[in-house]
């Protein structure tokens, strides 16, 4: 806090003043822009709010459960790469070729693209013993595509723990895959926790791309609505949703950093 | 805490402001019909048009048979040459004949179906794209009467155990599919009332590959379309039957809300039902063998 007294005083004045200025500005040019009324007929409607809050929190529901799912086999499926890739040594260089690939491949094809592709391409090939099933195969489309990101947040953090960490760690004896497991990986995954719950905001919200399969989720269901109605407030709900569903995982992201801090300073201070 | 009561402040101005906004009823006015006693407002120079001397008239890309198609037979792209076949490209230029344009006034601007019912204006005169009409609908935009009453099919493929479905209870245990925002998914949910939640497409294409590769036992879709997909698309997909109409379902012109044309394209559909002119193009475009209605 470096206002006090007066100066501060005068600081929140100034900061309310503008905030009513800009505030009493926006709502003035939005509620005098020639189609307000239509849009808040067609987008704040609060009959179709509430009609819609009947049925798209269930749906809602989906989105949560392909989340979960997916987001448990990315965390393992994705750290497997990662190491993948950051094996030493010529031997291990075809791995490498096909994690550098596999990265590259899946993060610059649309994830919408994969979704369509495998959704519908792979139950085509009518194997026996495959699953057919839209949402395994939209759950397996968001493994593929938020594993190659998350592979490659696993490896910056893998890649900032110093050298002199593997150097001490073999030299105590430690194998390279010891050395991996107990002394690289979870230097490495602590770092990079805020930037892998960022990817997973990310993922809760591609969660609505599988409805191109046919499940109705929470934005289907509200294209549902939106449909039915001719009213566009049923995604105002979804949005606020999703939202929901997004902050407290910001704020658990937040809350992590800080610890993190806490506890490095508390070491420095001990020291 | 300073940082807070600031904060404060600020939630509450925006509070205000959104509170403002909500309590902004405006009535909004509808365009009255407003017709001038002179000539007939119906005459070609007096229309409401949105380019004086020219039917600008807009329906979806591709438009598929048996509604549109092209000289093979094929689905016909809006931006070439119009080929003037296909059920609604008959009423199109009937209608338009009958409102005094010649077939070469008659101008087709591609329009999504979802983007018809969007607020604000529109880019034409009217669209034709098998909307049905229903009472919310006709909140948004206004329709025409009736150039063709619809029923809804169900089509599974031949080897399904739906196939052999003689009334609306053998569906009850079928994973059934629709395109969304279509009426034949109200059909599934309001008529067939299945036990399994339905599927929701964003494309009648994305249906069919859906019901071809087995992830739905069948897929609903209008009487007409049934046709294409049991005869072009999914040879070996059969419509087991129609569904009992419920109420009076009907494709109507879409125009945007209050535009006066309508009365006068009304006229002319009134004129083209009188003459027998619409059961002519129906025959000619749409209707085959049909399958019984399930009860």
């Amino acid at each position: 806090m470096r206002a006090h007294g007066a100066s501060g005083t005068r600081s929140t004045l100034i900061a309310v003043a503008s905030t009513v200025v800009f505030a009493v500005v926006v709502v003035l040019v939005v509620s005098n822009s020639p189609g307000w009324p239509e849009v808040q007929r067609q987008f704040f409607n609060g009959e179709f709010f509430r009609e819609s809050l009947r049925v798209i929190p269930k749906a809602f529901l989906l989105n949560v459960r392909i989340f979960l799912i997916a987001e448990v086999f990315i965390l393992v499926f994705a750290l497997l790469i990662a190491i993948v890739r950051s094996l030493p040594g010529p031997v291990f260089f075809p791995l490498r070729a096909l994690a550098i690939v596999y990265a590259d491949f899946f993060r610059g094809v649309p994830t919408i693209l994969v979704i369509y592709l495998l959704g519908f391409g792979a139950p085509a090939l009518q194997i026996s013993g495959i699953p057919r099933g839209e949402l395994f195969w939209g759950v397996v489309a968001l493994v593929l595509v938020y594993s190659a990101y998350v592979s490659e947040v696993y490896r910056a953090g893998i890649d900032s723990v110093h050298p002199s960490q593997e150097a001490a760690a073999r030299s105590l004896g430690l194998s390279q895959a010891k050395t991996m497991r107990y002394v690289i990986v979870p230097q490495a995954v602590r770092r990079v926790v805020p930037p892998l719950l960022n990817d997973f905001i990310g993922l809760q919200k591609d969660t609505a791309l599988v409805a191109l399969l046919g499940p109705v989720e929470a934005f289907r269901q509200s294209q549902i609505e939106v449909a039915s109605n001719f009213n566009y407030t049923p995604y105002l709900v979804t949005a606020i949703l999703f939202v929901l569903l997004t902050i407290p995982l910001a704020r658990l992201t937040d809350w992590l950093v800080i610890r993190d801090r806490r506890r490095q300073l508390a070491l420095g201070a001990a020291r | 805490m300073r940082k807070q009561l600031v904060l404060t402040l600020v939630l509450a101005v925006f509070v205000l402001a959104a509170t403002a906004c909500g309590a902004d009823e405006a009535a909004t006015p509808t365009a009255a019909g407003t017709e001038t006693a002179a000539a007939d407002p119906c005459a070609k120079d007096q229309l409401n048009l949105k380019t004086p001397g020219q039917l600008t008239i807009a329906t979806d890309n591709p438009a598929f048979p048996p509604w549109f198609q092209d000289a093979e037979g094929a689905p016909w792209d809006p931006t070439t040459d119009p080929t003037k076949q296909g059920y609604e490209a008959a009423v199109a230029y009937g209608v338009a004949d009958q409102m005094g344009f010649a077939d070469d006034e008659v101008k087709w601007v591609v329009v999504p179906f979802d983007n018809v019912f969007k607020p604000g204006p529109k880019d034409f005169d009217f669209d034709i794209n098998q909307v049905s009409y229903s009472p919310k609908r006709d909140e948004a935009v206004d329709f025409s009467d009736s150039y063709y009453d619809v029923e809804q099919a169900v089509v599974t493929l031949k080897s399904s155990k739906f196939a052999k479905a003689t009334s609306l209870a053998d569906l009850k245990d079928a994973k059934l599919g629709a395109q969304l925002g279509t009426t034949s998914y109200d059909a599934i949910v309001d008529t067939i009332q299945p036990s399994k939640d339905p599927n929701v497409y964003t494309t009648n294409n994305d249906a069919i590959r859906a019901l071809k590769n087995g992830n739905i036992d069948g897929i609903v879709v209008d009487y007409p379309t049934s046709l294409y997909v049991t005869a072009v698309q999914v040879p070996n997909a059969t419509a087991v039957g129609r569904l009992p109409a419920e109420g009076q379902e009907y494709f109507g012109l879409v125009f945007e809300k209050g535009n006066p044309l309508r009365d006068c394209v009304n006229q002319a559909i009134a004129k083209l039902r009188e003459a027998g002119t619409l059961d002519e193009y129906a025959q000619k475009w749409i209707e085959g063998s049909a399958p019984p209605v399930l009860k």
